[in-house]
């Protein structure tokens, strides 16, 4: 195929979860004959098994399709964005490699948060939004009314949207047509030095790490010698290519077009969203404006249940870093669990998609401690220490002042939940700096609110109130003054330091109290009663018994009892190889996540 | 040696409290005797050794049915399989079934052993499980059977229910000690899934149990059997020496045994298996040649376990020295570890190369035997 810079269309599609964005994607490919309907697994993007169970898109990928057009024929990248308020950087480095984007909207659900934070950003980035009312098949489809909030939101006129059905094929000829006719070809220069935008990468265990790259300016060949611009760390371009169903090696990736490298990069972490290729003979003097480091928001503690672990835990992690480099480990050490690691994660998803993956993947049985967000702490003496651990809190007396992470969060949700919503955000100390009416019916409530508070207890609390109909997308905003005390837990008058946390001193009492109330259902009986204590300081806050057990034995054991209660009793064995002894104190994996389950 | 239970799966009225297969509908009761002849047949070959030790009616209420149809399928055993000399034939009855005819009946049929359904000596405990008698009935069976040839009776008890104060609980006990039976077992109430006991107690028209009125009761009833003259030799069962159930012996030791009927378990040493428990299904499967059970292979772990399970129980204990044979280094390492641990919080002794609960054990023997199980 000659590549013609003008006959290349760079798109994304913005959706919410849910609203068929990979079964939309999927046709196009199908329709554009990329693949066949035989080979069509469905949702072909998300090719993680985690990741089509829980419906999301957590790794963004690409794919090049080639179509006839009145005949010409064109070059379509899509490129697939990442689908969760974790990732939003993410998601924004995947738009500032198109010139167009989908804007698909659930003709039966209507514009969510997620949606509008991304068409925020796709419009900041200039591009051309072709909007798509998707699932039109539905009986339950209401047409008429999402499209006036789409009209509302983009200014465009109702013929401009496209009624379409990712499941019955339905205007997928008109968008195909669409993304040709309005989305302008991208702008770059051949003549100048190759500038590349990486927006993604993925790890493959055979030959490293391959990087997907937008050539912005210039153009890139096969064994030339190139340059990452933030790590300023030099390979050969082995092998260079387009990416369709599978890779397809090239000479050269001109101007304007999408496609991958893979220059033998074992870690990810040297591979970094955001980041710029260059060629090392003929660097460009300027990165692409954008990048940056990502940083983790919120830490946690994991343990191998069975001490004997450590070592398969710290390859484990290890390679799950490999692909995934805004996953970070450091070794740290618990009286109550011993050794473990202390890992950084992007948010909450983040953080349960990893222990999936490490028990899914690599059969390790794990405990996360409470996570926490990065404190930043001052003492008396003047220094200043970061807190991703609630043991390194220093006690109140030694301290100065200690600050705490803010985000910027907006919150679409049916007008009828306005006032819970409200009242949830301001008791999670959040203030309300905006309230846009997008229809009659449907409200944007953004506040400003402490990251701490999303990490606890949020999101299940938003989806009851509201009853499933909020949705939620939040950015950094950056460090403000807190006020923090750090609940200890103590079993049997013995404090666990996996259990301690930091809260707000406004809700520590109650939340302790929860905490203790949350372990007794959490807790099984034992052989003895076992105490829950929760304490500030050297102040016992809330206290709870466990009862100890006082019978725990079948009356009958005759020929038919016995595979049933073989069974049972092996069953109930292998769930307890995922409890951890403390002391004499037998306590399961749920207990030390406890304080995010509190209203269940 | 092994065994032969047959399933009868009928009642004349459920029982609260109860989560065996039963069906109060008697219209194929005929039926279902017949595919149990059959199945006798068929199950000729299940056995390695032919030598029958001991045979049981269960249900259900066997004593439901008329001698006749008894009699017909010790008559199908007899013709299928050797029974030993001194064999152990069970019967479970309802003391409302219990007629000195049928007592004599039963005896000239080999008979020679009955199990009888008495729960409790109180009106008011036996409405509460909805039982099908009173307790004068119950005395009425007793004198019957304490002056026929059968001088091998037990008595099913059942305690740790709400309204059983302890003092309630040790008069049953006493006057199933005056009759002098030669076997009583007694069982602490368990509430069953699928049970309308379980629905009441869930809706609030029961009270829950209280599980430490249980353990009490449990010491109860071991101290005063004991002190008259009562074996406890196994969790729920004592017995005057020397006539322990030949027949329940059997599944703690691992003797094979063939289970007939609807649900009924048999059990060759390499696999368990169990039938269908819809009396129209097992009819129409034995009828039609079609499969009737389930199967489950034993691995060399399930089997370790089960032998823990059920030798735990029993004052026989856990010979460690057969275990050991059945594990390899690393799992008898672990047990050894383990067993120690309970040793030490007290749970477990050991007397002669045996090892058995102590007192404070046996309240907790199911945990006990997962802290040993081997997976």
């Amino acid at each position: 195929m000659k590549n013609n810079q003008k006959l290349i269309r760079n798109f994304c599609i913005i959706a919410h979860i849910d609203h068929g964005k990979s079964t939309l994607a999927d046709r196009l490919l199908e329709f554009t004959g990329t693949i066949s309907s035989r080979d069509l697994q469905n949702q072909l993007l998300d090719d993680m098994e985690l990741e089509r169970e829980r419906g999301i898109t957590i790794k963004s990928r690409a794919i090049q399709m080639a179509h006839q057009h009145e005949d010409i024929l064109y070059t379509l990248n899509l490129i697939d964005t990442p689908g969760h308020v974790d990732f939003s950087y993410e998601v924004s480095r995947s738009i500032a490699a198109c010139e167009g984007a989908l804007l698909v909207v659930d003709a039966a659900q209507g514009i969510e948060a997620q949606t509008i934070s991304n068409l925020y950003l796709a419009l900041e980035n200039d591009l051309t939004i072709i909007p798509v009312l998707n699932k039109i098949d539905l009986p339950s489809a209401e047409p008429d009314l999402i499209k006036e909030q789409i009209i509302d939101l983009l200014g465009c006129q109702k013929s401009e949207i496209i009624d379409a059905s990712g499941k019955t094929g339905q205007g997928i000829k008109n968008i195909i047509a669409e993304i040709i006719k309005k989305i302008p070809s991208p702008k770059g220069e051949k003549s100048k030095n190759l500038q590349a935008l990486i927006f993604d990468s993925v790890y493959n265990p055979f030959r490293g790490i391959e990087a997907y790259f937008k050539v912005i300016n210039g153009s890139i060949s096969k064994g030339q010698k190139v340059k990452f611009f933030s790590t300023n760390q030099e390979y050969f371009a082995d092998e260079i290519g387009t990416l369709k169903l599978n890779k397809e090696p090239k000479d050269i990736i001109q101007t304007g077009d999408v496609g991958y490298i893979i220059s033998g990069i074992k870690n990810a972490s040297e591979v970094k969203v955001g980041d710029t290729i260059t060629t090392v003979d003929n660097p460009c003097l300027e990165p692409i404006s954008g990048f940056e480091e990502v940083k983790p928001m919120v830490f946690s503690g994991i343990y191998p249940v069975d001490t004997d672990d450590y070592e398969e835990l710290r390859n484990s992690i290890e390679k799950l870093q490999l692909n995934d480099a805004s996953l970070t480990f450091e070794p740290e050490s618990s009286i109550a669990l011993g050794f473990g690691f202390r890992c950084g994660f992007l948010g909450m998803l983040h953080m349960e998609i990893i222990q999936e993956r490490l028990e899914r993947e690599f059969n390790m049985i794990v405990i996360n401690t409470v996570p926490n967000v990065s404190y930043l702490a001052t003492t008396k003496k003047g220094e200043e220490i970061q807190i991703n651990n609630p043991s390194d809190f220093p006690s109140l007396d030694k301290i100065e002042i200690v600050q705490e992470p803010y985000i910027k969060a907006q919150i679409i949700t049916k007008s009828d939940f306005i006032g819970a919503v409200m009242n949830l955000c301001i008791e999670k100390r959040g203030v309300l700096t905006s309230q846009i009416y997008l229809t009659t019916n449907r409200v944007e409530l953004s506040f400003e609110m402490p990251l701490a508070e999303i990490v606890f207890d949020f999101y299940d609390k938003l989806k009851s109130l509201s009853k499933g109909y909020a949705s939620f997308d939040y950015q950094p905003d950056g460090y403000k003054t807190t006020h923090l005390v750090k609940l200890d837990i103590m079993l049997n008058g013995e404090q666990v330091d996996a259990l301690s946390s930091l809260l707000h001193r406004k809700h520590a009492y109650e939340i302790g109290k929860k905490i203790c109330i949350k372990l007794k259902d959490l807790i099984p009986k034992q052989q003895f009663d076992v105490a829950i204590q929760g304490a500030i300081g050297s102040k016992i806050i809330a206290r709870e018994t466990v009862k100890a057990l006082r019978k725990d034995v079948t009356a009958k054991c005759y020929g038919g009892d016995i595979t049933r209660k073989r069974k049972l009793l092996e069953k109930q064995k292998k769930g307890k190889k995922k409890m951890k002894q403390i002391g004499s104190v037998e306590i399961p994996q749920s207990a030390f996540l406890a304080v995010l389950k509190l209203n269940d | 040696m092994p065994g032969i239970y047959i399933h009868i799966p009928f009642c004349s009225q459920a029982c609260h409290y109860c989560d065996f297969h039963f069906s109060t509908s008697l219209k194929i009761k005929n039926r279902v005797i017949s595919c149990i002849n059959k199945e006798i047949k068929l199950k000729k070959t299940y056995l390695k050794d032919p030598l029958i030790e001991s045979v049981y009616f269960g249900g259900g209420t066997p004593s439901l049915l008329s001698s006749k149809l008894i009699n017909k399928i010790l008559s199908s055993i007899r013709s299928s399989y050797k029974l030993a000399q001194n064999v152990e034939i069970t019967i479970e009855a309802n003391p409302e079934d219990i007629s000195k005819n049928k007592i004599d009946n039963w005896t000239q049929m080999g008979i020679n052993r009955l199990s009888l359904g008495v729960q409790s000596f109180r009106d008011s405990d036996l409405k509460y499980m909805n039982r099908s008698h009173n307790c004068n009935q119950i005395i009425s069976a007793l004198d019957l059977l304490i002056s026929s040839k059968i001088d091998n009776i037990s008595i099913d008890l059942i305690y740790g229910f709400p309204q059983l104060t302890d003092s309630f609980w040790v008069d049953n006990l006493n006057k199933a000690i005056k009759f002098n039976v030669q076997h009583i077992s007694c069982y602490c109430l368990t509430v069953e899934k699928q049970t309308p006991l379980y629905h009441f107690i869930k809706n609030g028209t029961a009270k829950p149990l209280n599980p430490q009125q249980g353990a009490s009761q449990f010491l109860n009833s071991k101290e005063i059997l004991k002190n008259n003259g009562y074996i406890h030799y196994e969790i729920s069962n004592f017995s005057k020496p020397g006539f322990e159930s030949v027949h329940n012996r059997n599944y703690w030791n691992r003797s094979h045994y063939i289970g007939i009927g609807p649900s009924a378990h048999s059990y060759n040493g390499t696999s368990r298996q169990w039938n269908l428990s819809n009396n129209t299904k097992y009819c129409e499967s034995i009828e039609n040649n079609r499969s009737y059970y389930n199967v489950e292979i034993l691995s060399k772990k399930n089997i370790i376990n089960e032998y823990i399970l059920t030798n735990i129980r029993t004052s026989n204990g856990i010979d460690l020295k057969s275990l050991s044979s059945y594990m390899n280094n690393d799992e008898y390492k672990r047990f050894k570890n383990k067993m120690s641990e309970l040793m030490q919080s007290d749970f477990l002794t050991i007397h002669k190369d045996k090892l058995l609960l102590s007192e404070k054990g046996m309240l907790f023997a199911d945990s006990i035997s997962e802290d040993l199980f081997i997976i």
